[in-house]
Protein backbone atom coordinates (compact mmCIF):
# COMPACT_ATOMS: atom_id res chain seq x y z
CA UNK A 1 0.00 0.00 0.00
CA UNK A 2 1.11 3.61 -0.84
CA UNK A 3 1.34 6.61 1.11
CA UNK A 4 -0.86 8.35 -0.97
CA UNK A 5 -3.76 5.92 -0.60
CA UNK A 6 -4.02 6.49 3.05
CA UNK A 7 -5.64 9.58 2.12
CA UNK A 8 -8.26 8.39 -0.30
CA UNK A 9 -9.21 5.47 1.03
CA UNK A 10 -11.35 6.20 4.88
CA UNK A 11 -10.03 3.84 7.77
CA UNK A 12 -12.20 0.64 8.64
CA UNK A 13 -13.36 2.85 11.50
CA UNK A 14 -14.93 5.63 9.54
CA UNK A 15 -16.65 3.70 7.09
CA UNK A 16 -18.37 1.43 9.54
CA UNK A 17 -19.87 2.76 12.62
CA UNK A 18 -19.51 -0.03 14.64
CA UNK A 19 -21.23 -0.86 18.10
CA UNK A 20 -22.58 2.18 20.19
CA UNK A 21 -21.26 4.41 17.18
CA UNK A 22 -23.19 7.01 17.90
CA UNK A 23 -21.80 7.85 21.24
CA UNK A 24 -18.66 5.95 21.13
CA UNK A 25 -16.51 6.94 18.41
CA UNK A 26 -13.89 4.39 18.28
CA UNK A 27 -11.66 1.85 20.57
CA UNK A 28 -7.83 1.15 20.91
CA UNK A 29 -5.60 -0.57 22.70
CA UNK A 30 -2.20 -0.11 22.62
CA UNK A 31 0.61 -2.27 23.43
CA UNK A 32 4.44 -1.76 24.59
CA UNK A 33 7.29 -4.40 23.98
CA UNK A 34 11.15 -3.95 24.15
CA UNK A 35 13.90 -6.43 23.19
CA UNK A 36 15.88 -8.11 25.48
CA UNK A 37 19.52 -6.61 25.54
CA UNK A 38 19.06 -3.12 23.81
CA UNK A 39 18.83 0.32 25.33
CA UNK A 40 15.51 1.75 24.88
CA UNK A 41 15.13 4.00 21.69
CA UNK A 42 15.23 7.36 24.15
CA UNK A 43 19.18 5.89 25.58
CA UNK A 44 19.54 4.36 22.55
CA UNK A 45 22.76 5.67 20.22
CA UNK A 46 22.03 5.73 16.30
CA UNK A 47 23.52 2.58 15.30
CA UNK A 48 21.89 0.51 17.94
CA UNK A 49 18.74 1.68 17.36
CA UNK A 50 19.13 1.24 13.65
CA UNK A 51 20.36 -2.07 14.62
CA UNK A 52 17.09 -2.62 16.28
CA UNK A 53 14.77 -1.68 13.94
CA UNK A 54 16.37 -3.92 11.26
CA UNK A 55 15.34 -6.89 13.47
CA UNK A 56 12.11 -6.19 14.33
CA UNK A 57 10.54 -4.68 10.73
CA UNK A 58 10.97 -7.72 8.73
CA UNK A 59 8.93 -9.44 11.56
CA UNK A 60 6.40 -7.04 11.58
CA UNK A 61 5.91 -6.99 8.06
CA UNK A 62 5.81 -10.74 7.85
CA UNK A 63 2.65 -10.97 9.91
CA UNK A 64 -0.06 -12.29 8.36
CA UNK A 65 -2.47 -9.11 9.44
CA UNK A 66 -0.01 -7.09 7.39
CA UNK A 67 -0.31 -8.49 4.22
CA UNK A 68 -0.24 -4.90 1.53
CA UNK A 69 0.71 -2.86 4.53
CA UNK A 70 1.93 0.66 4.19
CA UNK A 71 6.02 0.28 5.86
CA UNK A 72 7.32 2.89 6.04
CA UNK A 73 10.73 4.57 7.37
CA UNK A 74 10.15 7.86 9.17
CA UNK A 75 12.83 9.70 6.93
CA UNK A 76 10.70 8.58 3.91
CA UNK A 77 7.75 10.65 4.57
CA UNK A 78 7.26 14.22 4.26
CA UNK A 79 5.98 16.17 6.92
CA UNK A 80 2.30 16.25 5.75
CA UNK A 81 2.41 12.48 4.79
CA UNK A 82 3.64 12.20 9.25
CA UNK A 83 0.74 14.98 10.08
CA UNK A 84 -1.65 12.81 8.35
CA UNK A 85 -0.93 9.75 9.91
CA UNK A 86 -1.59 11.52 13.35
CA UNK A 87 -4.59 13.29 12.69
CA UNK A 88 -6.27 9.29 12.21
CA UNK A 89 -4.18 8.50 14.80
CA UNK A 90 -2.27 5.81 13.39
CA UNK A 91 1.08 7.16 14.77
CA UNK A 92 2.02 9.42 17.71
CA UNK A 93 2.97 13.11 17.51
CA UNK A 94 6.03 11.92 19.14
CA UNK A 95 6.71 9.49 16.58
CA UNK A 96 5.82 12.11 14.21
CA UNK A 97 8.75 14.16 14.92
CA UNK A 98 11.47 11.39 14.62
CA UNK A 99 13.58 10.61 11.37
CA UNK A 100 15.84 7.83 10.39
CA UNK A 101 16.05 4.59 12.95
CA UNK A 102 12.31 4.66 13.27
CA UNK A 103 9.49 3.19 11.14
CA UNK A 104 5.74 2.31 10.97
CA UNK A 105 3.68 -0.03 9.51
CA UNK A 106 0.20 0.37 9.13
CA UNK A 107 -2.37 -2.86 7.69
CA UNK A 108 -4.39 -2.14 4.87
CA UNK A 109 -7.86 -1.39 6.89
CA UNK A 110 -5.96 1.18 8.80
CA UNK A 111 -6.89 -0.76 11.77
CA UNK A 112 -3.19 -2.03 13.14
CA UNK A 113 -0.44 0.17 13.14
CA UNK A 114 3.08 -0.18 14.52
CA UNK A 115 5.44 2.08 15.42
CA UNK A 116 9.06 0.51 15.30
CA UNK A 117 11.24 2.87 17.74
CA UNK A 118 9.17 5.18 19.10
CA UNK A 119 9.52 5.89 22.81
CA UNK A 120 9.53 1.76 22.97
CA UNK A 121 10.92 -0.76 20.74
CA UNK A 122 7.15 -1.23 20.04
CA UNK A 123 4.22 0.31 19.80
CA UNK A 124 1.57 -1.95 18.34
CA UNK A 125 -2.09 -0.85 18.06
CA UNK A 126 -6.01 -1.47 16.85
CA UNK A 127 -8.30 1.32 16.37
CA UNK A 128 -11.70 -0.04 15.84
CA UNK A 129 -14.99 1.80 14.81
CA UNK A 130 -17.09 2.18 17.62
CA UNK A 131 -17.46 0.47 21.47
CA UNK A 132 -15.08 -2.38 20.39
CA UNK A 133 -12.46 -2.39 22.94
CA UNK A 134 -12.71 -6.46 23.73
CA UNK A 135 -12.41 -7.36 19.90
CA UNK A 136 -9.32 -4.46 19.54
CA UNK A 137 -7.18 -6.22 22.43
CA UNK A 138 -8.21 -9.76 20.88
CA UNK A 139 -7.07 -8.81 17.33
CA UNK A 140 -4.07 -7.06 18.82
CA UNK A 141 -3.35 -10.21 21.55
CA UNK A 142 -2.82 -12.02 18.48
CA UNK A 143 -0.60 -10.19 17.05
CA UNK A 144 1.72 -10.00 20.13
CA UNK A 145 1.67 -13.56 20.62
CA UNK A 146 3.14 -14.00 16.63
CA UNK A 147 5.53 -11.31 17.19
CA UNK A 148 6.74 -12.91 20.65
CA UNK A 149 7.74 -16.27 19.04
CA UNK A 150 9.92 -14.32 16.68
CA UNK A 151 11.33 -11.55 19.03
CA UNK A 152 12.80 -12.06 22.69
CA UNK A 153 10.69 -9.30 24.24
CA UNK A 154 12.34 -8.39 27.77
CA UNK A 155 10.34 -9.51 30.24
CA UNK A 156 10.53 -9.61 34.39
CA UNK A 157 9.26 -12.58 36.09
CA UNK A 158 7.57 -9.89 38.63
CA UNK A 159 7.66 -6.23 36.61
CA UNK A 160 5.83 -8.01 33.49
CA UNK A 161 6.86 -6.45 30.58
CA UNK A 162 9.45 -4.04 30.83
CA UNK A 163 9.51 -0.39 29.18
CA UNK A 164 10.88 3.16 28.53
CA UNK A 165 8.82 4.65 31.05
CA UNK A 166 7.38 2.94 34.48
CA UNK A 167 4.53 4.58 34.19
CA UNK A 168 3.60 1.67 31.58
CA UNK A 169 5.13 -1.81 33.02
CA UNK A 170 3.60 -4.12 33.73
CA UNK A 171 1.00 -5.35 31.01
CA UNK A 172 2.66 -2.74 28.45
CA UNK A 173 -1.02 -1.75 27.93
CA UNK A 174 -3.23 1.03 27.28
CA UNK A 175 -6.85 0.94 26.31
CA UNK A 176 -9.10 4.50 25.02
CA UNK A 177 -12.41 4.74 23.78
CA UNK A 178 -13.50 8.05 22.62
CA UNK A 179 -16.62 9.28 23.25
CA UNK A 180 -19.03 12.12 21.78
CA UNK A 181 -21.14 13.95 24.38
CA UNK A 182 -22.66 16.64 23.61
CA UNK A 183 -25.60 16.31 25.76
CA UNK A 184 -23.69 16.33 28.32
CA UNK A 185 -21.68 19.14 27.98
CA UNK A 186 -24.97 20.91 26.97
CA UNK A 187 -26.26 20.23 30.12
CA UNK A 188 -23.71 21.43 32.61
CA UNK A 189 -22.91 17.76 33.80
CA UNK A 190 -19.91 17.22 32.17
CA UNK A 191 -17.51 18.31 34.72
CA UNK A 192 -18.81 16.14 37.75
CA UNK A 193 -18.84 13.16 34.88
CA UNK A 194 -14.98 13.97 34.16
CA UNK A 195 -14.70 13.98 37.80
CA UNK A 196 -16.15 10.74 39.02
CA UNK A 197 -13.91 8.66 36.21
CA UNK A 198 -11.05 10.52 37.59
CA UNK A 199 -11.52 9.35 40.59
CA UNK A 200 -11.54 5.57 39.85
CA UNK A 201 -7.95 5.46 38.30
CA UNK A 202 -9.09 6.51 34.72
CA UNK A 203 -7.98 9.51 32.24
CA UNK A 204 -9.80 11.68 30.54
CA UNK A 205 -8.60 14.18 27.22
CA UNK A 206 -9.51 15.93 24.42
CA UNK A 207 -9.49 15.07 21.24
CA UNK A 208 -6.17 15.14 19.07
CA UNK A 209 -4.33 15.86 22.04
CA UNK A 210 -5.54 19.57 21.58
CA UNK A 211 -8.65 19.55 22.81
CA UNK A 212 -10.47 21.93 24.78
CA UNK A 213 -13.33 21.43 26.84
CA UNK A 214 -15.81 22.14 24.20
CA UNK A 215 -13.88 20.89 21.32
CA UNK A 216 -16.16 18.60 19.14
CA UNK A 217 -17.43 17.53 22.18
CA UNK A 218 -14.70 14.84 22.17
CA UNK A 219 -13.09 12.88 25.07
CA UNK A 220 -10.52 10.45 25.26
CA UNK A 221 -11.19 8.04 28.37
CA UNK A 222 -8.04 5.64 28.96
CA UNK A 223 -6.61 3.22 31.60
CA UNK A 224 -3.64 4.63 33.97
CA UNK A 225 -2.42 1.27 35.70
CA UNK A 226 -0.51 -0.89 34.12
CA UNK A 227 1.13 -3.16 36.66
CA UNK A 228 -0.58 -5.85 39.02
CA UNK A 229 -3.96 -6.43 36.88
CA UNK A 230 -4.45 -8.38 33.87
CA UNK A 231 -5.21 -7.48 31.04
CA UNK A 232 -8.53 -8.60 30.96
CA UNK A 233 -9.47 -7.41 33.88
CA UNK A 234 -8.68 -3.52 33.04
CA UNK A 235 -10.31 -3.75 29.77
CA UNK A 236 -14.03 -5.12 31.36
CA UNK A 237 -13.51 -2.30 33.83
CA UNK A 238 -12.96 0.55 31.25
CA UNK A 239 -15.40 -0.74 29.20
CA UNK A 240 -17.98 -1.01 31.95
CA UNK A 241 -17.04 2.95 32.46
CA UNK A 242 -17.79 3.68 29.22
CA UNK A 243 -21.21 1.49 29.02
CA UNK A 244 -22.22 3.96 32.19
CA UNK A 245 -20.81 7.41 30.62
CA UNK A 246 -23.01 5.85 27.28
CA UNK A 247 -26.03 5.70 29.76
CA UNK A 248 -25.66 9.21 31.63
CA UNK A 249 -25.24 10.67 27.76
CA UNK A 250 -28.27 8.97 26.29
CA UNK A 251 -29.88 10.22 29.63
CA UNK A 252 -29.30 13.67 29.17
CA UNK A 253 -30.22 13.58 25.40
CA UNK A 254 -33.21 12.62 26.54
CA UNK A 255 -33.29 15.18 29.55
CA UNK A 256 -32.40 17.98 27.25
CA UNK A 257 -35.26 16.97 24.23
CA UNK A 258 -37.60 16.93 27.00
CA UNK A 259 -37.16 20.00 29.04
CA UNK A 260 -35.16 21.84 26.44
CA UNK A 261 -35.91 20.88 22.74
CA UNK A 262 -35.75 24.79 21.31
CA UNK A 263 -31.96 24.92 22.91
CA UNK A 264 -31.32 21.65 21.57
CA UNK A 265 -32.70 22.20 17.91
CA UNK A 266 -31.78 25.65 17.75
CA UNK A 267 -28.22 24.84 18.73
CA UNK A 268 -28.56 21.98 15.66
CA UNK A 269 -29.94 24.37 13.53
CA UNK A 270 -27.78 27.41 14.16
CA UNK A 271 -24.78 24.82 13.10
CA UNK A 272 -25.68 23.77 10.13
CA UNK A 273 -26.74 27.52 9.42
CA UNK A 274 -22.81 28.25 9.69
CA UNK A 275 -21.45 25.37 8.24
CA UNK A 276 -23.39 25.63 5.22
CA UNK A 277 -23.39 29.48 4.59
CA UNK A 278 -19.69 30.22 6.05
CA UNK A 279 -16.72 30.87 3.45
CA UNK A 280 -13.78 30.58 6.19
CA UNK A 281 -13.84 27.82 9.14
CA UNK A 282 -10.99 27.36 11.61
CA UNK A 283 -10.90 23.46 12.27
CA UNK A 284 -12.16 24.25 16.11
CA UNK A 285 -14.97 25.84 14.88
CA UNK A 286 -15.77 23.17 12.04
CA UNK A 287 -15.16 20.45 14.61
CA UNK A 288 -17.50 22.27 17.26
CA UNK A 289 -20.36 22.58 14.37
CA UNK A 290 -19.97 19.10 13.21
CA UNK A 291 -20.46 18.03 16.84
CA UNK A 292 -24.01 19.48 16.78
CA UNK A 293 -24.74 17.65 13.47
CA UNK A 294 -23.80 14.37 14.23
CA UNK A 295 -26.06 14.94 17.33
CA UNK A 296 -28.87 16.43 14.88
CA UNK A 297 -28.68 12.67 12.94
CA UNK A 298 -28.28 10.62 16.16
CA UNK A 299 -31.88 12.46 17.23
CA UNK A 300 -33.55 12.15 13.77
CA UNK A 301 -32.54 15.79 12.76
CA UNK A 302 -30.85 14.58 9.76
CA UNK A 303 -31.34 11.07 7.87
CA UNK A 304 -29.13 8.26 9.30
CA UNK A 305 -27.51 7.99 5.78
CA UNK A 306 -25.71 11.73 6.18
CA UNK A 307 -23.73 9.87 9.73
CA UNK A 308 -20.85 8.99 6.95
CA UNK A 309 -20.73 12.41 5.53
CA UNK A 310 -19.99 13.77 8.71
CA UNK A 311 -17.84 11.33 10.26
CA UNK A 312 -15.87 12.24 6.82
CA UNK A 313 -15.80 15.73 7.25
CA UNK A 314 -14.26 15.02 11.27
CA UNK A 315 -11.11 13.73 8.94
CA UNK A 316 -10.69 15.74 6.15
CA UNK A 317 -10.94 19.20 7.36
CA UNK A 318 -7.88 18.49 9.55
CA UNK A 319 -4.90 20.55 8.71
CA UNK A 320 -2.99 17.65 6.70
CA UNK A 321 -5.73 15.91 4.80
CA UNK A 322 -7.09 19.51 3.54
CA UNK A 323 -3.50 20.33 2.59
CA UNK A 324 -3.25 16.69 0.25
CA UNK A 325 -6.32 18.07 -1.33
CA UNK A 326 -5.54 21.38 -1.78
CA UNK A 327 -4.20 22.68 -5.37
CA UNK A 328 -2.36 25.06 -4.09
CA UNK A 329 1.23 23.41 -2.61
CA UNK A 330 1.09 25.25 1.06
CA UNK A 331 -1.74 26.65 2.28
CA UNK A 332 -1.39 29.46 4.95
CA UNK A 333 -3.73 29.53 7.86
CA UNK A 334 -6.04 31.22 5.67
CA UNK A 335 -6.56 29.36 2.95
CA UNK A 336 -6.54 26.19 4.67
CA UNK A 337 -9.75 28.13 6.51
CA UNK A 338 -11.51 28.83 3.35
CA UNK A 339 -10.81 25.78 1.83
CA UNK A 340 -12.21 24.26 5.09
CA UNK A 341 -15.28 25.85 4.10
CA UNK A 342 -15.75 25.36 0.93
CA UNK A 343 -15.43 21.59 1.29
CA UNK A 344 -18.10 21.68 4.04
CA UNK A 345 -20.64 23.85 1.72
CA UNK A 346 -20.27 21.71 -0.89
CA UNK A 347 -20.64 18.28 1.33
CA UNK A 348 -23.69 19.74 2.82
CA UNK A 349 -25.79 20.80 -0.26
CA UNK A 350 -26.68 17.20 -0.58
CA UNK A 351 -28.22 17.53 3.15
CA UNK A 352 -31.76 17.55 3.37
CA UNK A 353 -33.16 20.37 5.34
CA UNK A 354 -33.49 19.86 9.17
CA UNK A 355 -37.05 17.67 9.15
CA UNK A 356 -38.20 18.61 13.28
CA UNK A 357 -41.07 16.39 12.81
CA UNK A 358 -38.67 13.06 12.43
CA UNK A 359 -37.58 13.72 16.22
CA UNK A 360 -37.87 11.75 18.33
CA UNK A 361 -39.10 13.25 21.60
CA UNK A 362 -38.91 11.19 24.53
CA UNK A 363 -42.27 10.49 26.73
CA UNK A 364 -41.86 11.87 30.34
CA UNK A 365 -39.76 9.90 32.52
CA UNK A 366 -41.89 7.42 34.56
CA UNK A 367 -40.38 8.90 37.73
CA UNK A 368 -42.56 12.12 37.18
CA UNK A 369 -45.81 10.69 36.18
CA UNK A 370 -45.67 9.03 39.56
CA UNK A 371 -48.58 9.57 42.66
CA UNK A 372 -48.10 8.77 45.68
CA UNK B 1 -12.16 25.30 35.75
CA UNK B 2 -9.12 27.27 36.19
CA UNK B 3 -5.79 25.85 35.40
CA UNK B 4 -3.98 24.51 37.92
CA UNK B 5 -0.31 25.50 36.51
CA UNK B 6 -1.04 29.06 35.23
CA UNK B 7 -4.15 30.02 37.46
CA UNK B 8 -5.39 31.70 34.50
CA UNK B 9 -6.52 30.10 31.58
CA UNK B 10 -9.76 27.41 31.57
CA UNK B 11 -8.26 23.66 32.59
CA UNK B 12 -9.21 21.57 29.35
CA UNK B 13 -7.14 18.54 30.00
CA UNK B 14 -7.98 16.37 33.36
CA UNK B 15 -5.76 14.29 34.61
CA UNK B 16 -5.06 12.17 37.84
CA UNK B 17 -1.68 11.81 38.95
CA UNK B 18 0.12 10.56 41.94
CA UNK B 19 2.35 12.62 44.09
CA UNK B 20 4.27 10.41 46.60
CA UNK B 21 1.82 7.84 47.03
CA UNK B 22 -1.36 10.42 47.43
CA UNK B 23 -3.97 10.67 44.08
CA UNK B 24 -4.21 14.24 43.05
CA UNK B 25 -6.26 15.63 40.16
CA UNK B 26 -4.56 18.14 38.09
CA UNK B 27 -6.15 20.44 35.38
CA UNK B 28 -4.53 21.89 33.15
CA UNK B 29 -4.74 24.66 30.07
CA UNK B 30 -3.88 23.80 26.68
CA UNK B 31 -0.82 26.06 26.35
CA UNK B 32 0.40 24.51 30.11
CA UNK B 33 -0.53 20.84 29.01
CA UNK B 34 1.35 21.08 25.52
CA UNK B 35 4.57 22.85 27.69
CA UNK B 36 4.18 19.67 29.86
CA UNK B 37 4.54 17.51 27.01
CA UNK B 38 0.74 15.85 27.93
CA UNK B 39 0.00 15.32 24.04
CA UNK B 40 -0.96 11.92 23.89
CA UNK B 41 -2.58 10.08 26.49
CA UNK B 42 -1.78 6.95 25.10
CA UNK B 43 2.22 8.18 25.28
CA UNK B 44 1.73 10.42 28.17
CA UNK B 45 3.93 9.94 31.06
CA UNK B 46 2.97 10.67 34.69
CA UNK B 47 7.17 11.30 35.64
CA UNK B 48 6.78 14.42 33.07
CA UNK B 49 4.59 15.84 35.38
CA UNK B 50 6.09 14.99 38.49
CA UNK B 51 9.08 17.46 39.52
CA UNK B 52 11.59 16.03 41.37
CA UNK B 53 10.65 12.35 40.68
CA UNK B 54 13.62 10.08 41.88
CA UNK B 55 15.29 13.40 44.11
CA UNK B 56 13.65 12.12 47.20
CA UNK B 57 16.06 8.94 47.09
CA UNK B 58 18.89 9.52 49.23
CA UNK B 59 22.19 9.22 48.25
CA UNK B 60 24.69 8.08 50.62
CA UNK B 61 27.75 10.88 50.67
CA UNK B 62 30.76 9.38 48.96
CA UNK B 63 29.26 6.24 47.65
CA UNK B 64 29.25 5.43 43.48
CA UNK B 65 26.28 6.64 41.86
CA UNK B 66 24.51 3.41 40.74
CA UNK B 67 25.26 3.42 37.05
CA UNK B 68 23.50 0.15 34.75
CA UNK B 69 26.17 -1.85 34.38
CA UNK B 70 24.11 -2.66 30.77
CA UNK B 71 24.05 1.06 29.37
CA UNK B 72 25.07 3.33 31.72
CA UNK B 73 22.10 4.85 32.99
CA UNK B 74 22.46 6.70 36.02
CA UNK B 75 19.86 8.04 38.79
CA UNK B 76 20.57 11.67 37.53
CA UNK B 77 19.18 10.49 33.76
CA UNK B 78 16.15 9.23 34.88
CA UNK B 79 15.29 12.49 36.92
CA UNK B 80 16.29 14.56 33.42
CA UNK B 81 14.31 12.14 30.84
CA UNK B 82 11.68 10.22 33.18
CA UNK B 83 12.60 7.26 30.93
CA UNK B 84 14.80 4.29 31.59
CA UNK B 85 18.06 3.41 29.53
CA UNK B 86 17.21 -0.13 29.16
CA UNK B 87 15.39 -3.62 30.68
CA UNK B 88 18.73 -4.24 32.59
CA UNK B 89 17.65 -0.99 34.57
CA UNK B 90 14.58 -1.93 36.33
CA UNK B 91 16.86 -4.53 38.60
CA UNK B 92 20.02 -1.81 39.04
CA UNK B 93 17.64 0.62 40.28
CA UNK B 94 15.18 -1.55 41.95
CA UNK B 95 15.45 -0.51 45.05
CA UNK B 96 14.44 3.50 44.59
CA UNK B 97 11.59 2.08 41.58
CA UNK B 98 9.76 -0.18 44.15
CA UNK B 99 8.04 2.44 45.98
CA UNK B 100 7.58 4.78 42.39
CA UNK B 101 5.87 1.78 41.22
CA UNK B 102 3.32 1.35 44.10
CA UNK B 103 2.62 4.91 44.10
CA UNK B 104 1.62 5.07 40.69
CA UNK B 105 0.39 1.63 39.97
CA UNK B 106 -0.81 0.57 43.60
CA UNK B 107 0.63 -2.98 43.03
CA UNK B 108 3.77 -4.19 42.53
CA UNK B 109 3.64 -7.50 41.00
CA UNK B 110 2.74 -8.05 36.87
CA UNK B 111 -0.38 -9.82 37.03
CA UNK B 112 -1.23 -10.26 33.03
CA UNK B 113 -0.06 -12.30 29.90
CA UNK B 114 3.39 -13.96 29.91
CA UNK B 115 5.31 -14.91 26.96
CA UNK B 116 4.53 -18.38 26.12
CA UNK B 117 8.05 -19.02 26.18
CA UNK B 118 8.65 -18.18 29.46
CA UNK B 119 5.29 -19.41 30.95
CA UNK B 120 6.96 -22.69 32.60
CA UNK B 121 9.80 -21.31 33.59
CA UNK B 122 8.40 -18.71 35.38
CA UNK B 123 5.24 -20.65 37.04
CA UNK B 124 7.92 -23.48 37.95
CA UNK B 125 9.66 -20.41 39.77
CA UNK B 126 6.86 -19.27 41.52
CA UNK B 127 6.06 -23.05 42.79
CA UNK B 128 9.28 -24.13 43.82
CA UNK B 129 9.33 -20.51 45.77
CA UNK B 130 5.46 -21.07 47.68
CA UNK B 131 7.29 -25.12 48.07
CA UNK B 132 10.45 -23.48 49.77
CA UNK B 133 8.20 -21.15 52.09
CA UNK B 134 5.64 -24.01 53.20
CA UNK B 135 8.43 -26.46 53.99
CA UNK B 136 10.42 -23.45 56.21
CA UNK B 137 6.86 -23.06 58.10
CA UNK B 138 6.62 -26.93 58.70
CA UNK B 139 10.48 -27.26 59.90
CA UNK B 140 9.31 -24.26 62.35
CA UNK B 141 5.86 -25.92 63.63
CA UNK B 142 8.24 -28.98 63.91
CA UNK B 143 6.04 -30.49 61.25
CA UNK B 144 8.40 -33.14 60.33
CA UNK B 145 5.93 -35.41 57.90
CA UNK B 146 4.54 -32.66 56.13
CA UNK B 147 8.36 -30.77 55.79
CA UNK B 148 9.40 -34.29 54.40
CA UNK B 149 6.36 -34.21 51.85
CA UNK B 150 7.34 -30.95 50.74
CA UNK B 151 11.02 -31.76 50.51
CA UNK B 152 10.13 -34.61 47.97
CA UNK B 153 7.84 -32.14 45.81
CA UNK B 154 10.93 -29.76 46.17
CA UNK B 155 13.45 -32.19 44.58
CA UNK B 156 11.23 -33.20 42.04
CA UNK B 157 10.22 -30.19 40.80
CA UNK B 158 13.92 -28.83 40.43
CA UNK B 159 14.77 -32.43 38.88
CA UNK B 160 12.90 -31.66 36.05
CA UNK B 161 13.97 -28.38 35.49
ZN1 LIG C 1 -2.21 26.96 32.18
ZN1 LIG D 1 20.20 0.00 31.76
Amino acid sequence: MKISSLFSSSGEWARDGGPHHQIVISSRVRLARNLRGHPFPGWAKKNDRLQILELIKPQVEALPEMEDALSSYLQELSALEKQALVERHLISREHAAKGAGSAVVVDQKQALSIMINEEDHLRMQVLLPGLQLRNAFKALDKVDTTLETKLDYAFHPHLGYLTACPTNVGTGMRASAMVHLPGLVLSDQINPVIQAINKIGLAVRGLYGEGTEAMGNLFQISNQITLGEPEEEIISQLNKVIEKIIENEENARQVLLQKKPGTLLDNIGRGFGILSHAYAMTSKEALNLLSFLKLGVDIGFFPPDRQKDIDDLFVITQPAHLQSIASQPKLDPEGRDTLRAQIIREKLRAFPNPDTSKVVLPSPPTGETHHE
Amino acid sequence: MVCDVCKANQATVFLTQIVEGKMQKVNLCESCSKEKGVTDPLSFALVDLLPGLGAEQPVEKGAPLPRCPSCGFTQADFKKTGRLGCPVCYDTFAEGLGGLLKAMHRRTTHAGKIPARLKRSIEMGARVKQLKRDLDKAVLEENYENAANLRDQLRELEQTK
